[in-house]
């Protein structure tokens, strides 16, 4: 008889804040300079030198914790992480311990069964640390190199209930987080350059059980893919120790991409001791009614309500809304198009094919490319007034979205307004007829097949510009008169 | 009278009437440290002579040696906080006020020895050398910034910083016969002063009278972007209307204060001057403060605890001395067992137990919130009266070689360490002299950012106490 378990899952996600300053000095941020470029005394944590918070940090972290419905600890104070490691100049790392900017917030992500509410226990603000470069792997090298480029850019710990019930609910999880995060613009969520990072507590337990089972730490997860591949090896890692009798160990594993398996990093030591305290550099911060408010009115709108928003204002398909409003940035272009132009349907079938078909290739984001509002709501009206066909509009838009020129001004360039002149069309389509006669019979005959070969014709001698429809019937007629 | 005898008024004064030259100030200073440095080891490194330095056309110091304590950072010298750890060690930046000294013309004239990154009251816990006492080279300049005390004292420069975190300043001084000002915390910017206790550290003038300090404070003085503690408040002209008569003043005299364990010479000298105070006009009052020794039991949680973390940073990796190569442990372990003296090693370790889990509660919190409760009842106090008056220290200077266990030496903060608890500003003026000849020093404390009243009534006291502190080792 085999046991059902429930799985619980919560996640830990650092997100580096995409201030143009680090959190307690005015290096750089920048990613990918030399070894040690955006340095300073202050954050090489060169004797005598004090910290001067970034005010610009505790407003994005501010603004992550209202987008996310935390509570605000309005006395505010940061706190001293002691440890050591080569990586850490101080020796510690100024964090939040007892007073975390924000607690008691919610994420909303869809499951199978609709809207589920994952839980935010805390999110808190600190400075990140330097990165080590070892000559060989950790444990052979001769020396390690420290890159400080890294330490002191602001970090946000976002800590998620024990809420996750499936690794795919976690992969949810993140998708919303980060969706939400790129909608505030505080982050890039990187997780190849380390802007966003992911730590797992995962265990099982009997359903039904009330205490939690053993909890298991997995660590060096490099994407949402390897997050969920990674918990659900350990699912089955522990439901397999479970029904073989064994007992999960409290301790630490780490996720192999290549191995597809987590690996033991470390058992359960003694709980480490930081010393936390108030950080006696800092003043606390005091965190106003006004400043909340002031953060509460100028949040975008989050992804979720404007999803609901596109399918009722614009009556559009649920999967069409959620195409759109995956980046806001697509979604703003949507927005910006359905104001000059008045069937979003249409709107969202171009962006949802044509515009993101070249994006995909070209690799770049909606900002990137020459499209607009305007220059997309003129286009979709060339085609409404007959003056270009779609096919033809499909080149046009390729155009627009390489070189950025009006719509208007390629057709006109590239001499592509489509015939719409009854008389020229039927001049082109005798000729041809005359030069087909073997098709006009069989036409005659009954047959009406060969009349697409005929618009096709008048296609190829029109270099496409021929209104298709209008072909179509025109060609009919003048059979028929023959 | 020779030109390193002149304090820093009078050598102002001297060369605007043009009687010397800003170089001929610099040459006297340089030449003095010369003839009598070996006899009192004050710097730690100094201006050989005078080929490389450049006068500023600029400011009320121009051409005015003034010595800096070995824990602020410069870039002409370096600073070491007189450890073997961080021995030839120039930081890359310049620390605030040093920065205002040059700003003002001050050519800086070294940098002086100092008990090791503060923490001592002697120089005996420095790592280089132990600094003596101008007044008598048997003893002691007393610490941590000794070698700031023992300098100016010497008449090698004529004023000096020095860092104050449970009374570094105010101690040399009383022991060399000078006059030592820690301003209230936050009032000078401690951006480039090596941390011993962060809530506690404040950097201060050493002078030869109560004006000199009052004209080093209108220079260190003022908001620093660069430091989040210091404080954003109008600073005053504190030369500006110095002149008082003491019948303005009312003083506090802590109850009980005077029978505590205190040499004979320094209760004398400290009674005396309140008597003068009354012959003078001025009004004493016996006032109620907590037990002197609550404010040095929690010190002595408070500031080991925050330099536990403080120090942490000296490990070898990016500065100083590195010793050890085995492995990241071995590296840590024997920079820092080498580097440090057995004193740092001791408040390194009473920090770190008063931190830990299972002890933080007891200890270092129960002590933050002590430390609120000796704030409130200074507050009260100081609605009462204008300043306290205590002895600066409870003896005259040590002798060199003395053995003191550690505890005992910890009582000699017992009047000096509130100031820095409440965060008040307080100053210490000579008294007078102990039977031996050695000097005592009375302190005047007075509640947050009152160094203008503060000053006005150091002076008049020192007016009415008229004690003779001339150059040493003429």
């Amino acid at each position: 008889m085999s046991t059902n378990y429930e799985v619980i899952i919560g996640l830990e996600v650092h997100l580096q804040l995409n201030t143009k300053s680090k959190l307690f000095c005015g290096c750089s941020t920048k990613f990918g300079e030399e070894p040690n470029a955006n340095t300073c005394p202050v954050c090489l944590g060169m004797p005598g030198t004090l910290p001067v918070i970034n005010e610009r940090a505790v407003e994005y972290a501010l603004m992550a914790c209202r987008a996310t419905d935390c509570k605000i600890n309005q006395y505010n104070k940061f706190d001293r992480k002691n440890y050591y490691y080569p990586d850490l100049p101080k020796g510690y790392q100024i964090s939040q311990f007892d007073l975390p900017i924000g607690f008691d917030g919610a994420v909303t992500i869809e499951t199978e069964d609709g809207y589920k509410d994952i839980g935010l226990t805390r999110i808190h603000l600190e400075e990140d640390a330097g990165k080590l470069i070892h000559a060989g792997s950790v444990a052979d090298s001769d020396h390690s190199l420290v890159d400080f480029n890294r330490g002191g850019v602001p970090l946000i710990e976002i800590v998620s209930e024990p809420d996750l019930r499936t690794p795919a609910e976690a992969k949810a999880y993140l998708d919303a987080l980060k969706q939400i995060m790129l909608y505030l613009g505080i982050s890039d969520c990187n997780m190849e350059e380390g802007s966003l990072r992911c730590d797992a507590n995962v265990s099982i337990r009997p359903e039904g059980q009330e205490e939690f089972g053993v909890k298991v730490e997995v660590k060096n997860m490099n994407s949402f893919k390897a997050v969920e591949n990674a918990l659900s090896y350990e699912v089955e890692r522990q439901k397999k120790m479970l029904e073989n009798g064994d007992v999960i160990s409290q301790e630490t594993r780490s996720w192999d991409d290549t191995s597809n398996k987590t690996v033991l990093m470390r058992g359960k030591e003694e709980a480490d001791d930081y010393r936390y305290f108030p950080e006696p550099d800092l003043m606390p911060l005091e965190i106003s009614d006004q400043w909340i408010k002031e953060t509460d009115d100028n949040l975008p709108e989050l992804p979720l309500a404007k999803k609901e928003r596109f399918i009722e204002d614009y009556e559009l398909p649920e999967y069409d809304a959620e195409v759109l409003t995956d980046d806001f940035k697509l979604a703003n272009l949507f927005e910006e198009t359905v104001g000059n132009y008045s069937n979003p349907k249409e709107v969202s079938n171009w962006l949802m094919g044509e515009f993101l078909k070249l994006l995909n290739e070209e690799g770049i984001s909606p900002d990137e490319s020459n499209i607009t509002g305007n220059n997309l709501a003129s286009l979709l009206k060339l085609i409404d007034d007959g003056t270009i066909s779609s096919k033809i509009a499909k080149d046009v838009f390729e155009e627009m979205f390489n070189t950025g020129k009006e719509p208007e001004a390629i057709v006109e360039e590239k001499g592509l307004t489509q015939i719409s002149d009854e008389d020229k069309l039927v001049e082109i389509i005798n000729n041809i007829l005359d030069e087909n006669q073997d098709v006009v019979e069989e036409i005659q005959s009954g047959n009406e097949r060969p009349v697409g070969f005929l618009v096709g014709q008048v296609m190829k001698e029109t270099r496409g510009k021929a209104n298709p429809q209008l072909a179509n019937k025109l060609i009919r007629e003048e059979v028929a008169k023959r | 009278m020779e030109i390193y005898e002149m304090n820093l008024r009078q050598l102002i004064e001297a060369r605007e009437k043009g009687e010397i030259t800003p170089e001929e100030i610099t040459d006297a200073f340089i030449n003095r440290i010369g003839a009598v440095e070996d006899d009192v080891k004050g710097f730690v490194s100094k201006l050989e002579d005078s080929s490389g330095v450049e006068i500023k056309d600029i400011g009320e110091l121009k051409g005015i040696p003034i010595a800096v304590k070995d824990n602020m950072a410069t870039l002409d010298f370096p600073t070491s906080c007189s450890s073997k750890l961080l021995e030839g060690y120039v930081t890359p930046y310049e620390g605030t006020a040093v920065k205002k000294l040059k700003e003002a013309g001050a050519v800086i004239a070294g940098k002086t020895n100092m008990d090791e990154f503060a923490m001592g009251s002697s120089t005996e816990n420095s790592g280089f050398m132990t600094s003596r006492n101008p007044w008598n080279l048997d003893h002691l300049p007393g610490g941590s910034s000794g070698g700031s005390a023992a300098v100016v004292a010497a008449g090698e420069v004529p004023a000096a910083l020095g860092s104050d975190t449970g009374g570094s300043i105010r101690q040399p001084a009383a022991f060399t016969g000078l006059v030592g000002l820690k301003p209230t915390y936050g009032s000078v910017s401690r951006y480039g002063l090596v941390a011993f206790a962060s809530s506690l550290d404040q950097i201060g003038p050493l002078t030869r009278n109560v004006k000199d300090a009052a004209l080093m404070l209108n220079i260190l003085a003022g908001r620093d972007q660069m430091d989040s503690t210091s404080a954003d408040v109008e600073h005053p002209d504190y030369l500006e209307e110095i002149e008082q008569d003491i019948s303005g003043f009312k003083f506090g005299v802590p109850e009980g204060y005077l029978e505590l364990d205190i040499h004979p010479d320094v209760k004398a000298r400290v009674e005396e001057a309140i008597e003068k105070i009354k012959e003078n006009g001025g009004e004493v009052v016996e006032v109620e403060l907590p037990p002197a020794d609550q404010a040095l039991a929690i010190y002595y949680i408070i500031a080991p605890a925050e330099a536990s973390s403080n120090l942490a940073r000296f490990d070898g990796v990016r500065y100083g001395q590195r010793l050890g190569d085995a492995d990241i442990e071995e590296m840590y372990r024997q920079t820092r067992n080498e580097g440090f003296g057995s004193e740092v090693k001791r408040r390194i370790m009473l920090g770190t137990y008063a931190l830990s889990a299972g002890y933080q509660d007891e200890l270092y919190k129960k002590a933050l919130k002590v430390r609120t409760l000796i704030r409130d009842q200074y507050k009260a106090v100081f609605e009462e009266v204008d300043f306290i008056i205590t002895p600066t220290c409870p003896t005259p200077a040590f002798k060199k070689g003395e053995e003191r266990d550690p505890l005992e030496t910890y009582l000699t903060d017992i009047f000096t360490v509130p100031a820095n608890i409440t965060g008040s500003p307080a100053i210490s003026l000579p008294a007078g002299f102990s039977e031996d000849g050695l000097p005592v020093g009375v302190q005047l404390i007075g509640s947050a950012f009152s160094e203008k009243r503060l000053l006005q009534a150091a002076n008049s006291l020192e007016n009415i106490l008229d004690i003779d502190n001339p150059v040493q080792l003429k």
